[in-house]
C-alpha cells in the first residue's frame, strides 16, 4: 500500500514537472514532506488531520481552502475544514495550564478561568455555525485584491461545543459603556517577535452577547484541530472568521471599537461608500465588515461532470446568509436564462448553512454550467458577476457554478 | 676564473631576481585573492541569515509560469529573470513565497505592499535593491484584466457514476 501511495504520488510530480516544463529535482528528495503548493495538501502529515484533497495556499503562514465538491457533508468533518491562520501556530500547548481572562476598561473585574472551570461554571451548548473567510472568493476580484488568493472554499459549517460568551461576561460583570469585544491569541508573529500580536478583532457587544457565540473547546465533539484553534476558540457564526479568535487567551471588553491588530487600514475593511474598481480609499472611509452575505456552493456533483442524454443530473449544495436565514434557492442551466427552484432544508440551529438538491433534465447535448443563486430571508440574492470592488478583495458572494458535458 | 665568477654572481642575481618577481607576483595574486574572499559581496546576498524553521519551504510553483523562457525556482517557484533572487533574498524570510507568487499587482500595487509590510510586519528598508524587486514583480506578476467573471478552465471531466 505504502509503496503504491509512493508511486502515485512520483508519477504526480512527474506529471506536474511535464506540465511546468521544469524540473523537479527535489522531486526524487523529499517531496513527501512538502506541501503541494497550488495544488493540494499531497501529504496529510504536513499539518496532521487534514484530508489530502485541500488546497495550500501558503504554508508559512498555513492556508489551506477545501474543493467544493470536499464540503458534500452535511456538518464540515475536521479534516475538510479550511485553515486561515495570520501568524504560526503556537506550540507546546497545555491544555491543563490554559486560561481565558477578561478583562478591559468596560469589564467590572479582572477574570481568568482554566479551561475545566469554564466546564463545570457554566452550561454548555452545542451550535453548528458557519464559518466563511472575509475573503473568501478574492480569487475573482478585478483589478486583483492583494492577499491569499481564495477561491470559494474558506467556509465550513462545524458542529461546536462550549459555553456562551455572554454567561461569562455576566459572571464577571460588565459595565453600561461597553461597546465592543476584542480578542487576543496566542499565535505567534511571522516576523518571530513575542511583542508583535498577529491579529486581535472583535465584534460589537451586541453580538457578544448572542446565544450562539460561544467560547469552544470541541468542534464535531472531539479536540478542535491544532489549526483551526485547540486548545480553544471563539466561534461566531455568519461573520467574518476573523472575528472568531483561535489559541484564545483572553477577551477585552472595551468602551470604544476594539482598535486591535487587523481592525484598521484596509483588514476587514470595505469602502462605506461602494467605489468603482481599483479606487484609491481613504482609511476614513473604510467600515468594518460585520454580517457576510448571501450565498450558496454546489458540492455535488464535482465540477466536469460527464452525463448522457436523457440522465437526471442530481445537484445539491449548502446556503448560508450571515446573521439571517436563506429563504429560497434556485438552480440554472442556462446561464441565467430560466430558474428552477431547488429543495431547500431548514438550518439545524440559527447560523447554521441550509441544503439544498435539485434534479436537472438537460435537454440536449453539449457543454453546460450549473449555477445556483441564494436568497436570503430580506430577499437579496446572490449576484451573477463579481460585486463590489474593494481594496482588499472581500465578501464576493457571486454565483457558484460547475462545469458539465451531455454526450 | 674572476669572469666565471662574474658569470655565476650574474646569474645568481638574474635567479634572485626572477624570484622576487615571482614571489611579488604571487603577494600581489594571493592579496587579491584574499581581498576578494573577505570583500566581494556576491549579488545578491540575503540581507538576513536564513531563518530557522520547522517548516520546509514550498516546493512547487503554484501559478503557472509566464516567464519568456518558462523557469522558475524549484525552491520558492519564483519566475528565473532579472532580479527573482532579490526578491528571494528579502520576501520568503517571514513568509511562504506563494504569499507573492499567487498575487499580481502593478508596480505601485507591490510598493503599497511593501511599505505596508515595514510599516506592520518588520520588514527591512530593502535600500537600492527595493528598485530591482519592484521592477522585477511589476513585470513577472502583473494584472491581467479578467473582466467581471471569467470562464471556467482546468476542468478535469469524468463519468458522472450512479445518475438514472
Amino acid at each position: 500500500m505504502n509503496t503504491r501511495r509512493s508511486f502515485l504520488k512520483k508519477s504526480f510530480l512527474g506529471s506536474q514537472a511535464l506540465v511546468w516544463g521544469v524540473p523537479v529535482v527535489y522531486g526524487s528528495v523529499a517531496p513527501e514532506k512538502y506541501p503541494f503548493v497550488g495544488k493540494w495538501l499531497a501529504d496529510p502529515e504536513m499539518l496532521p488531520g487534514k484530508n489530502a484533497g485541500l488546497k495550500v495556499l501558503g504554508e508559512r503562514p498555513w492556508n489551506i481552502e477545501t474543493p467544493p465538491h470536499l464540503l458534500d457533508d452535511k456538518v464540515t468533518p475536521a479534516d475538510k475544514m479550511f485553515v486561515r491562520n495570520n501568524g504560526l501556530m503556537p506550540e507546546a500547548i497545555d491544555v491543563a495550564n490554559w486560561s481565558l481572562t477578561i478583562n478591559g476598561e468596560s469589564a467590572k473585574t479582572t477574570k481568568s478561568y482554566s479551561i475545566a472551570e469554564l466546564k463545570s461554571k457554566f452550561k454548555t451548548y452545542t451550535y453548528q455555525l458557519t464559518i466563511e473567510c472575509g475573503g473568501n472568493g478574492r480569487a475573482e476580484f478585478n483589478p486583483p485584491a492583494k492577499g491569499n488568493q481564495w477561491e470559494v472554499g474558506a467556509v465550513s459549517c462545524a458542529k461546536w461545543t462550549g459555553v456562551r460568551l455572554k454567561d461569562i461576561l455576566m459572571d464577571v460583570g460588565i459595565k453600561d459603556d461597553a461597546v465592543y469585544i476584542g480578542y487576543y491569541g496566542k499565535d505567534v508573529h511571522l516576523s518571530k517577535d513575542p511583542k508583535k500580536v498577529v491579529i486581535s478583532r472583535g465584534v460589537p457587544i451586541s453580538k457578544a452577547l448572542e446565544d450562539e457565540t460561544l467560547v469552544a473547546w470541541a468542534m464535531n465533539g472531539e479536540d478542535i484541530p491544532l489549526a483551526n484553534g485547540h486548545p480553544l476558540r471563539l466561534v461566531m457564526g455568519g461573520w467574518p472568521g476573523s472575528v472568531s479568535g483561535k489559541w484564545l487567551s483572553t477577551i477585552a471588553v472595551r468602551n470604544v471599537v476594539h482598535d486591535g491588530e487587523k481592525m484598521g487600514g484596509d483588514s476587514y475593511r470595505v469602502p462605506c461608500e461602494a467605489v468603482a474598481p481599483g479606487e484609491v480609499v481613504p482609511d476614513e472611509n473604510m467600515c468594518i465588515i460585520e454580517g457576510m452575505p448571501v450565498k450558496s456552493i454546489i458540492s455535488y456533483p464535482k465540477t466536469g461532470a460527464l452525463i448522457k442524454v436523457g440522465q437526471t443530473l442530481p445537484v445539491r449544495g449548502h446556503a448560508w446568509a450571515g446573521d439571517k436565514s436563506v429563504k429560497e434557492v434556485h438552480v440554472s442551466a442556462d446561464f441565467g436564462a430560466t430558474w428552477q427552484k431547488a429543495d431547500l432544508e431548514g438550518p439545524a440551529n440559527r447560523l447554521a448553512w441550509q441544503h439544498f438538491s435539485a434534479e436537472l433534465e438537460l435537454p440536449a447535448t453539449g457543454y453546460y454550467e450549473i449555477w445556483a443563486k441564494a436568497t436570503d430571508s430580506d430577499g437579496k440574492s446572490q449576484p451573477m458577476v463579481v460585486p463590489g470592488w474593494n481594496p482588499k478583495g472581500y465578501l464576493n458572494n457571486a454565483c457558484h457554478r460547475i462545469a458539465v458535458k451531455v454526450r | 676564473m674572476m669572469e666565471k665568477k662574474n658569470d655565476l654572481l650574474e646569474v645568481l642575481q638574474k635567479a634572485t631576481g626572477a624570484l622576487i618577481g615571482i614571489l611579488s607576483l604571487a603577494l600581489i595574486l594571493s592579496l587579491g585573492a584574499a581581498y576578494l574572499f573577505f570583500f566581494y559581496k556576491p549579488s545578491p546576498k540575503p540581507i538576513l541569515a536564513k531563518q530557522e524553521t520547522a517548516t520546509p519551504v514550498a516546493k512547487v510553483e503554484a501559478v503557472a509560469p509566464n516567464a519568456e523562457n518558462g523557469t522558475v525556482d524549484e525552491e520558492t517557484g519564483f519566475i528565473i529573470d532579472t532580479g527573482w533572487e532579490l526578491a528571494k533574498a528579502n520576501c520568503t524570510n517571514c513568509h511562504a513565497a506563494t504569499l507573492v507568487t499567487q498575487n499580481r499587482a502593478t508596480r505601485e500595487g507591490w510598493e503599497g505592499m511593501i511599505r505596508w509590510m515595514q510599516r506592520t510586519q518588520k520588514l527591512w528598508d530593502l535600500g537600492e535593491n527595493e528598485a530591482a524587486i519592484l521592477d522585477y514583480l511589476a513585470k513577472n506578476y502583473a494584472p491581467e484584466n479578467k473582466g467581471r467573471r471569467p470562464n471556467l478552465t482546468d476542468v478535469e471531466w469524468y463519468e458522472l457514476e450512479g445518475t438514472k
